[in-house]
């Protein structure tokens, strides 16, 4: 199916927009955005590893298990900063990181 | 110019569209959706590269679940009409400097290597296989990290509850009479 397209095309994707997850975190200033830039990164280098695996080593499944592990880590790191943003919240009635400059009330 | 060629163009197009919105756009619902896009976006690539049972995954986890856990949680935190608040210009232009630096050197890096593909006949990424490499303990499987991946989603879970419960017992004595949900104490 993807015989027409090289390998580059592929990776010069999952470059851009892991360049614009970076951009977002640097520039973002609320909790919860950067958690999506946080998701974008790791949906980039999903794509490389899956496109590695695809291209490179068809003769193993290494890079399509190593997606589906990021992707578990992920669901349980957004799962777990979910609930630390909501606490935050709860005592600070923000979640922007300027206001945030205390670990404890 | 191939069918298939137009449909990678397509996502590519969308997934770079839509991760630029979801940085840039003012409104945090709105950077949600977009965000949403990209992750569809991202399995129809996993789609076109045969891995179906990765699709699949990436649609139930990503789009169905985290997702919908980020759009709670800003609905929890913040109004709908909220505007975000944005770095500075200076901070804003010297970021998308280093990140555009960065992505040139990358780019020019990948365009430079040579990459040699292995010549072993390829296997198939069909569920059957996809099942029998997460459970089998021989040289190709993969049943150490699916055991730790699944202990370590446990005490994901479990922390979250126990992070995001309110914590109305640990003191009692200072709020004396305002608490509503149980009035009838003095």
């Amino acid at each position: 199916m993807i015989d027409n397209i090289p390998l580059n095309a592929f990776l010069i994707l999952s470059t851009l927009m892991f360049f614009i997850g970076i951009y977002g975190f640097l520039t973002r200033r609320n909790l919860i955005t950067m958690l999506m830039s946080i998701e974008l990164i790791l949906n980039s280098v999903n794509i490389n590893f899956v496109v590695f695996n695809k291209f490179l080593y068809p003769n193993h499944l290494h890079g399509h298990f190593f997606s589906l592990i990021v992707i578990a880590v992920a669901a349980s790191e957004a799962a777990v900063a979910i609930a630390i943003i909501i606490n935050i919240y709860r005592n600070f009635k923000s979640i922007d990181v300027d206001n945030l400059d205390q670990m404890k009330l | 110019m191939t069918l298939n060629d137009i449909m990678f163009y397509l996502f590519a197009g969308s997934i770079l569209t839509f991760s630029l919105l979801t940085v840039t756009s003012r409104r945090i619902l709105r950077s949600a959706v977009y965000l949403l896009f990209v992750l569809v976006s991202t399995a129809g690539i996993y789609f076109m590269l045969n891995y179906n049972f990765l699709a699949a995954v990436q649609l139930t986890v990503y789009a169905g679940g985290i997702i919908v856990l980020i759009i709670f949680s800003i609905l929890l935190t913040s109004h709908v009409s909220e505007k975000a608040v944005v770095a500075p210009v200076r901070q804003q232009i010297f970021s998308a400097l280093a990140v555009a630096a960065g992505a040139i050197l990358t780019i020019l890096t990948i365009v430079k290597f040579v990459f040699t593909p292995t010549t072993s006949p390829a296997v198939d990424a069909n569920v059957t296989n996809v099942g029998r490499a997460l459970v089998s303990y021989n040289r190709d499987g993969f049943a150490l990290p699916f055991e730790v991946i699944s202990i370590l989603l446990l005490a994901a879970m479990v922390g979250a509850i126990v992070l995001a419960k309110k914590e109305k017992h640990l003191v009692p004595s200072n709020e004396p009479n305002t608490n509503p949900e149980n009035p009838s104490k003095s």
